[in-house]
């Protein structure tokens, strides 16, 4: 790979896809809030769903927290924590073995039901197979990782890994570098992991957003909508709030 | 005391002839869209069976409505907000579109296009969901129609419980009522509750239920909380939808579509006051059996006038008081008490009455006993059984039914003798403890149900709250970003589907 491609897949293209990410989720839930779903597809086929999208999303959530955590806590942390580099690399590759196990179980399911399940085939989006399948090749990619890094167990490799994503979070220049050697595997993982967060605003994935983890915190249970805060249209299909006036205040047109 | 008025509604079932142009009417107004064709925000089931989707009744198998715990607490069957979140990935308690119906629609095309055959074409099913072929329609919107369907099937309906459904089963003793089902605009929604999203409100002026389709993110707790499976979830758009109670309507004091459209007129819409105060005391009662009872009493005597001191502090306005006032709800739910609330024991306060229908005398030798003088047929002796209407009005409780089953059969003595024989007899009224000025009433609004008793409803004040500048120009109703309507294409984040045909599909 020359250093040109390299540097532009792995210096520029995670701020493009960082930014599309972060911009284009913006603009969606300002403008498509109907769009705005989890898409589920349950009602129209049970089967294989229970399993798989459990397997499929308890895996995922643990992967992704351990890529967050693992990628983004400062390597001094862990080293403060008495963690050694070697014992980190282990964790990675038994905690996101099972949960990758469990995910790639999952997403077979998932994949198998998505497109040989004639009432979900037809149902679906370009977007809906499409995504789909991103995750299930950079999952494939991920647990293929796996050998590679066995081969390795002193925890160097990882930390170029983490040094790079904190590099590209605080913006230090030439941290391609660190990944021009790099394995392929490791490279293309990297990519499609980047590519994922590109495509993200424009597909279902957008539902992870809203996980509904303030329902928690909710009081009681009820939910009561006075005029003044449902706004002109009732609440269906509109959202937009009238701005609180005095009595008597001329309204003023909105543009 | 915190006063709050809602427009709730009786249907007289004693008048109810399922013709289902309630439900066509619905649907054509609501949900002949792609996504919708399965639903029915109103739909005419024959009783018994086990109903759409099927036993929707058994809360054993479904988990809707609340659960009293030990505590004397309550929350939603399906399980407290951790368990909720913990099924979001897949709800163990969602219908299957089969447990509805798989929509279809039939090939008619083929009727006109079909070349020269030795057989005459025909119009097959096709599934509008897969656009396949399906070789066998096994279950429909109204498969029970007119007690369709082997007897074993139907009668796995659970208001049979307590009920020796053996002999229903026979020729000579069988028996059906009609059974029309809509939201029932809870006081205490389950599926307000299960709501994740906090995307389902109920409207503190007029008590409608609405889910904010922009705010719905389609995690479908909501369908398996509500115990009446009235929320439907949009298999297209990836939200849920429900019957929005024809709330334009209701705004401009026009009845529902469902209502104004009823051929039998037995469908009535007034205000009720109420203490939004007590809802959670009157849910958490705990005997089952007491639940009607209770939530008769967090409604409030719209002529006392505490009440309507209180109401107008509360912002309740003047006209909905004076509605409230002339309420065909009030009077026949809280007033004559002949109109009972839908599985009160589910826990939500159903905010939709029914009137029990009245049925023959079940044996030839008692109808024969049977004076003109005004004497009461014995109600348990009727051929629909008391315990079946008990369970499903009042948790179980007959007395409730029975006394509205008598009051009715008073009605009809009180007025044979008055129009037959000229003789008023106030005895009759008095026999089930109403007066003859209260039973003369009951026969103008519930015999002759004039279109004005029956539909009392005052306009909304957005006047109040809304300024007209504001929404000159604006789209009104609309799905999507004002008027865009969310179907412009291209459109960067997945375009709206096309609408298919299902030749198209195929």
């Amino acid at each position: 790979m020359s250093d040109a491609v390299n540097q532009f897949l792995f210096g520029w293209y995670p701020y493009l896809c960082i930014a599309i990410f972060l911009f284009g989720s913006l603009a969606r839930f300002d403008r498509e809030q109907y769009t705005w779903r989890s898409g589920s597809s349950q009602l129209l086929r049970r089967k294989q769903l229970s399993w798989g999208s459990n397997l499929f999303h308890v895996g995922i959530l643990i992967i992704f927290v351990g890529h967050f955590v693992g990628l983004l806590t400062p390597i001094a942390v862990f080293d403060a924590m008495g963690i050694s580099h070697g014992f980190k690399q282990m964790m990675a590759i038994v905690v996101g073995g099972i949960a990758g196990i469990a995910c790639f179980i999952g997403l077979t399911l998932l994949v198998h039901r998505r497109l040989f399940d004639s009432r979900i085939r037809k149902n679906s989006s370009f977007g809906d197979i499409a995504v789909l399948l991103l995750l299930y090749v950079q999952l494939i990619l991920g647990l293929a990782t796996i050998p590679i890094s066995l081969q390795h167990l002193d925890g160097g490799e990882m930390i170029r890994f983490m040094t790079w994503a904190q590099g590209i979070v605080t913006l230090q220049p030439g941290m391609a570098s660190l990944i021009a050697d790099a394995n392929p595997v490791f490279k293309l993982h990297l990519f499609l992991g980047m590519t994922i967060f590109l495509v993200f605003p424009f597909t279902r994935l957008v539902h992870i957003w809203s996980a509904p983890i303030w329902y928690l915190g909710r009081r009681g249970y009820q939910v009561v909508r006075t005029r003044e805060q449902s706004g002109p249209y009732g609440g269906m299909g509109h959202t937009g709030q009238l701005p609180p006036r005095q009595p008597g205040e001329r309204p003023v047109p909105a543009e | 005391m915190k006063i709050r008025a809602q427009v709730a509604m009786v249907l007289n079932l004693d008048k109810c002839i399922g013709c289902h142009t309630c439900s066509v009417t619905c649907k054509n107004v609501w949900t002949s869209r792609e996504g919708m064709e399965y639903a029915w925000f109103n739909n005419v089931e024959t009783k018994p069976g086990i109903g759409y989707p099927k036993e929707w009744e058994n809360q054993d198998r479904w988990n809707g409505g609340w659960r009293r715990k030990r505590n004397g607490t309550i929350e939603p069957r399906i399980g407290s907000k951790w368990r909720v979140l913990a099924n979001i990935f897949a709800n163990p308690d969602l219908p299957e579109i089969d447990d509805y119906y798989e929509p279809f629609t039939f090939d008619y095309q083929h009727l006109q296009k079909a070349p020269e055959l030795q057989a005459t074409p025909t119009a097959r099913p096709r599934s509008l969901v897969s656009g396949k072929r399906i070789e066998k329609i096994e279950w429909g919107p109204n498969w029970e129609e007119i007690l369709g369907g082997e007897f074993s099937k139907r009668s796995a309906d659970v208001n049979f419980e307590g009920v020796q459904k053996e002999i229903y089963g026979q020729f000579e003793n069988t028996f059906m009522m009609y059974l029309p089902r809509l939201c029932e605009h809870c006081l205490n929604p389950a599926c307000v509750a299960a709501c994740p999203s906090g995307a389902i409100y109920k409207r503190e002026e007029d008590g409608i239920v609405l889910i904010d389709q922009d705010k719905c993110r389609g995690w479908r707790m909501c369908v398996s909380g509500c115990p009446y499976k009235k929320i439907y979830y949009n298999w297209s758009s990836g939200k849920s939808e429900k019957c929005i109670f024809c709330f334009p309507r209701i705004e401009a004091g026009q009845p529902t579509v469902c209502s104004e459209t009823c051929v039998g007129r037995i469908r009535y819409l007034g205000v009720v006051l109420y203490d939004a105060d007590r809802i959670e005391e009157a849910a958490s009662a705990a005997d089952e059996q007491d639940l009607y009872e209770a939530q008769l009493s967090i409604f409030l005597d719209p002529n006392d006038p505490e009440v309507i001191a209180q109401a107008r502090a509360d912002g309740v306005p003047d006209n909905w008081l004076e509605s409230a006032a002339n309420s065909p709800v009030w009077k026949m739910a809280m007033d004559w008490k002949v109109a009972f609330p839908l599985h009160p024991e589910y826990r939500t306060l159903p905010m939709v009455w029914y009137v029990p229908p009245l049925s023959p005398i079940n044996s030839a030798v008692e109808a024969g006993k049977l004076g003109s003088d005004g004497e009461m047929p014995d109600v348990r002796s009727l051929r629909i059984p008391l315990k079946y209407l008990a369970n499903l009005l009042t948790a179980g409780k007959e007395e409730p039914v029975a006394l509205a089953l008598e009051r009715m059969f008073a009605m009809r003595a009180y007025m044979r003798a008055k129009t037959v024989d000229g003789v008023v007899d106030a005895s009759i009224p008095e026999k089930v403890g109403l007066s003859a000025e209260q039973m003369d009433h009951m026969y103008e609004v519930m015999a002759i149900a004039n279109y004005e008793d029956r539909f009392v409803i005052p306009t909304a004040h957005r006047e109040l709250t809304e300024d007209a500048y504001d929404l000159r120009g604006s789209c009104g109703f609309s799905f999507g970003n004002g008027c865009s309507g969310g179907t412009s294409e291209p459109n960067l984040f997945g375009p709206q589907k096309k609408h298919k045909t299902p030749l198209e599909v195929a």
